[in-house]
């Protein structure tokens, strides 16, 4: 006993991205939209972001959360939360559940927002016992803002990225002490006034080049053992453990729908109308790149929502794109194929990812031989953060030729 | 709704987790709330006016070496022939198939291959056949390259031939263990948990007083089925027979996305060189990779290690290659009660009244049910002087596997309860509903990782990412929820 209905639009995740799409789309006259989240509330991540840095004068996560959820309701979208798409029934139709019940949606075009998660300490293969008190940032935050609940006294927070030194302010007000943070790159990779801050006026010692070898503790968390890249080894009592950054794309409905995936961002692969490779299927925000800032998801979602819109009224999918692929010390490129009759991503640029500290390195991108761009990079690239190219080079892309290659070739690191 | 009512109306069901122990004398008590304990406890719940006890040290059933195996039915197939536990498995898989069948518990019957990747492993297949045969199971097969191939596509390269063995199924081992103590305890056994036993005092000629970290417990008889600490209570009583030595097995569990690349159990082929490394997809729809066998000296060494894992990388690599490429769900480790035996251990002591189930490895999951009728069968041989087995009325649990509906996706519960349309953990699809029926159970877990083994809320990719606050929640609020 499936209801079954059908809308115009149904947009599958109420983050940032997700909610200006339907915004955008609803404001433009699209007919009509729905957007599904699975959680209670609808807003995305930034719900639980308690910090500011999402927009003018110090806006918090929540405020920006609700900003969009406002603009994506004045529209005229449907917002319906607490409904889970659990799978594909047609190319443009998706199983729900919800407490009302089971339903089966079709649409005639449907946006993939679904968003990124931290890898949790399983996925990165960290060995040792299985103690309470390991956490993603993500687990942490909902636990302090959401439920109230005590978590700890004394962590480590793994990784020093930007997320890191969030999870880092809110250990803090949560009233739990940091032992340190760790990472395993030589410098940390958050703005330099933040990463001082930690250190001189919080006293957080930042551990780098190091990696931790072992959790212990039987049932809960006691310490952990870390191994330092000159072979020192170290044992850092504390009773909460924080995984923060490495994060991926929820991808499981793209991939449960058979969409071509990128091997490098492990999202949807996308052209820069934010279109897969199924006639009627976009994908935008951080499934496509885990993860960019809020701001910049909501800024694609906007675009995407005009690449919707278009497809709606005329109907074109593009039959041919090519894609692009590059090479360490880069691990993804978004958009990651192009179109040759449209070359230009909404917004004009590609977002790429570097593994390492590179230095201000020579970017070359080449089509079977043909190199189509060369440049020095403005500013050396920061592992776990996005840096972003101009795209007018796609427009040499050759329809006909292979895929794409972006290179870059390791300079000395600074 | 669909909450499991209470039963047995008047009798006592009975599960302690602190507090003094109740003051009786019972007629049998049961050390050891795993597969095989519970197993046990649930034979003798079956005889009516027998006073059962159930004790654990841990907090909850199936916290030690039953919680972390690799999840296999299995036939019995290359059993040791005309030994203990080849008679026990061949019986325990018919009666555990059969059981599970009526219970709800997740079994998937996708036979296992065992995959020779060189000439030495394909020149062992004829000999395993032939003990195959002599173990009563006479439907495995040796088959070629080209048929494995076509059986399982995302094999590695080198495949040389396999043995087919059609009956070999993958199980849930939570819900056994849970389905086991359910029955038991609605029956009238007392479980009693966090209760380790520390001494035994034959003080009296016809009783037992057990101390425990909860104070005396009085018992007739004693039934020790300690798992890893069946040779510490066996020394209790006076005897030296075995010594557990625990070996630690380490598993990866890939994530869901990886279920469509394996269709089999890939068995490894056993050589000189020790039984290898299994693939096989586990009920929840997920794969597992592993064990790896270390053998050790501490019986609390359950955590993972660099090289453990490193190990298990390369080999699986090899079986299957793509695997390598999926994200990990979990990894863990088990550790076997191996003795010096090559067999189970399985022995009455009249004169101390008093029956001991020990050095029973992998295959204890498969042979718990005819462990447990052997057990009882030998307590009486001894003296026990047990009742005539009843029927115990059926036990229903809740199902965890994915080739049978959840209720997320039953329209007919969701109506009647929209609780089951409430899908809290997002990964594993666990409704609130769910979550509720666990905390108000016959057996409620004493703690988030038992209520993961009872809903697998907070088991599955991200680990607690989106709902690990949320699950947290509700099982602190878990008697409000009951309502």
């Amino acid at each position: 006993m499936r209801r079954e209905r059908i809308v115009d639009v149904l947009v599958v995740g109420a983050g940032p991205a997700g909610l200006a799409a339907a915004a955008v789309l609803a404001s433009l006259g699209a007919g009509e939209i729905e957007v599904l989240d699975r959680e209670p509330r609808a807003g995305g991540m930034p719900r639980h972001c308690h910090h500011g840095g999402f927009g003018p004068l110090g806006l918090e996560g929540p405020g920006f959360a609700e900003r969009w959820v406002r603009a994506a309701e004045r529209s005229g979208a449907v917002l319906r939360t607490g409904v889970t798409v659990t799978n594909w029934a047609g190319p443009l139709t998706l199983d729900t559940t919800s407490p009302r019940g089971l339903e089966r949606i079709t649409a005639r075009a449907v946006v993939l927002a679904t968003g990124a998660r931290e890898r949790p300490r399983a996925a990165r293969l960290v060995p040792g016992a299985r103690p309470a008190g390991v956490l993603t940032t993500g687990e942490f935050l909902r636990a302090v803002h959401v439920h109230r609940q005590r978590v700890g006294t004394r962590a480590v927070v793994v990784g020093a990225e930007s997320v890191s030194f969030a999870a880092l302010d809110a250990l803090r007000l949560a009233g739990v002490d940091v032992a340190a943070l760790v990472t395993e790159h030589p410098r940390h990779q958050t703005s330099p006034v933040r990463a001082l801050d930690a250190r001189l006026r919080r006293g957080v010692p930042l551990l780098t080049g190091a990696t931790v070898t072992e959790l212990l503790g039987r049932g809960r968390v006691s310490g952990v053992r870390l191994a330092h890249r000159d072979g020192r080894t170290a044992h850092v009592p504390c009773d909460t453990v924080v995984f923060t950054g490495d994060f991926v794309p929820e991808h499981e409905l793209a991939r449960r729908g058979g969409l071509l995936l990128d091997p490098g961002t492990r999202g949807p692969a996308i052209d820069g109308a934010f279109r897969t490779a199924r006639r009627g299927v976009f994908a935008v925000g951080n499934l496509l790149h885990a993860v960019e800032p809020a701001r910049a998801v909501a800024r694609e979602g906007a675009a995407a929502g005009t690449a919707v819109r278009r497809y709606l009224a005329d109907g074109d999918w593009p039959s041919a794109s090519v894609p692009l692929r590059v090479a360490a010390p880069l691990v993804w490129v978004a958009p990651n194929l192009v179109t040759p009759d449209e070359p230009l991503p909404y917004g004009g640029r590609f977002a790429l990812r570097t593994a390492e500290f590179v230095g201000r390195a020579p970017l070359v991108i080449t089509q079977d031989g043909r190199t189509l761009h060369h440049a020095r990079l403005p500013r050396p690239p920061v592992p776990n953060r996005p840096f972003h190219i101009g795209g007018e080079w796609a427009a040499r892309v050759r329809a006909d030729g292979g895929p794409v290659r972006v290179d870059l070739f390791e300079g000395a690191p600074g | 709704m669909t909450s499991i009512p209470p039963f047995p109306p008047g009798g006592g069901t009975t599960v302690t987790r602190g507090g003094a122990l109740p003051d009786v004398t019972y007629d049998v008590t049961v050390v050891g709330a795993g597969v095989v304990g519970c197993a046990i406890a649930r034979e003798l719940a079956a005889r009516p006016g027998l006073r059962v006890a159930l004790v654990d040290a841990s907090n909850d059933v199936g916290d030690g070496t039953s919680k972390a195996n690799t999840a296999i039915l299995h036939t019995g197939f290359d059993a040791v022939p005309g030994s203990l536990e080849a008679r026990l498995v061949r019986e325990g898989s018919r009666l555990l198939a059969a059981y599970a069948a009526g219970s709800g518990i997740p079994v998937e019957p996708v036979g296992a291959l065992l995959v020779a990747w060189d000439q030495e492993q394909l020149d062992a297949l004829p000999a395993l056949l032939a003990k195959a045969e002599r173990n009563g199971y006479d439907a495995a097969r040796i088959i070629g390259p080209e048929e494995v191939r076509t059986r399982e596509p995302h094999l590695g390269p080198g495949a040389l031939g396999a043995l087919d063995v059609p009956g070999e199924s993958v199980i849930c081992p939570w819900t056994t263990v849970l389905a086991y103590a359910t029955q038991a305890v609605r029956a009238g056994v007392d479980l009693h948990l966090n209760c380790r036993v520390n001494t035994v005092d034959p003080s009296d000629d016809d009783l037992h007083v057990l101390g425990t970290e909860r104070g005396a417990l009085r018992t007739r008889w004693l039934v020790n089925a300690a798992g890893l600490h069946a040779d510490t209570v066996d020394r209790l009583l006076g005897h030296h027979d075995f010594t557990v030595t625990p070996r630690r097995g380490q598993l990866i569990v890939y994530d869901k996305l990886a279920r469509d690349l394996v269709r089999h159990i890939l068995l490894p082929v056993p050589t000189a060189l020790g039984k290898g490394v299994l693939v096989a997809p586990t009920v929840y729809g997920n794969v597992l990779l592993g064990p790896t066998a270390e053998d050790l000296d501490d019986k609390s060494a359950t955590g993972s290690t660099a090289e453990g894992i490193a190990t298990l990388r390369e080999k699986g690599r090899r079986i299957l290659p793509e695997l390598l490429d999926e994200e990990v769900t979990a990894v863990y480790a088990g550790l076997r009660a191996a003795t010096e035996h090559d067999d189970y251990r399985i022995r009455a002591d009249p004169g101390r009244r008093a029956l001991t189930v020990g050095g029973i490895r992998s295959t204890g999951l498969t042979a718990s049910l005819a462990i447990a009728a052997y057990a009882a069968e030998l307590l009486d041989d001894a003296g026990a002087d047990l009742p005539a087995a009843g029927a115990l009325p059926p036990v229903r649990m809740p199902n965890l596997g994915e080739a049978f509906p959840r209720p997320y996706q039953r329209a007919d519960l969701i109506a009647a309860d929209p609780a089951y349309g409430t899908v809290v953990c997002h990964c594993e699809r666990v409704t609130r509903g769910e979550i509720r029926d666990a905390l108000s159970a016959t057996v409620p877990p004493g703690s988030l990782e038992g209520l993961r083994r009872r809903t697998r809320a907070r088991g599955g990719r991200c680990q607690g990412f989106h709902c690990g606050a949320d699950v947290r929640e509700l099982f602190e609020r878990g008697a409000e929820l009951r309502d």
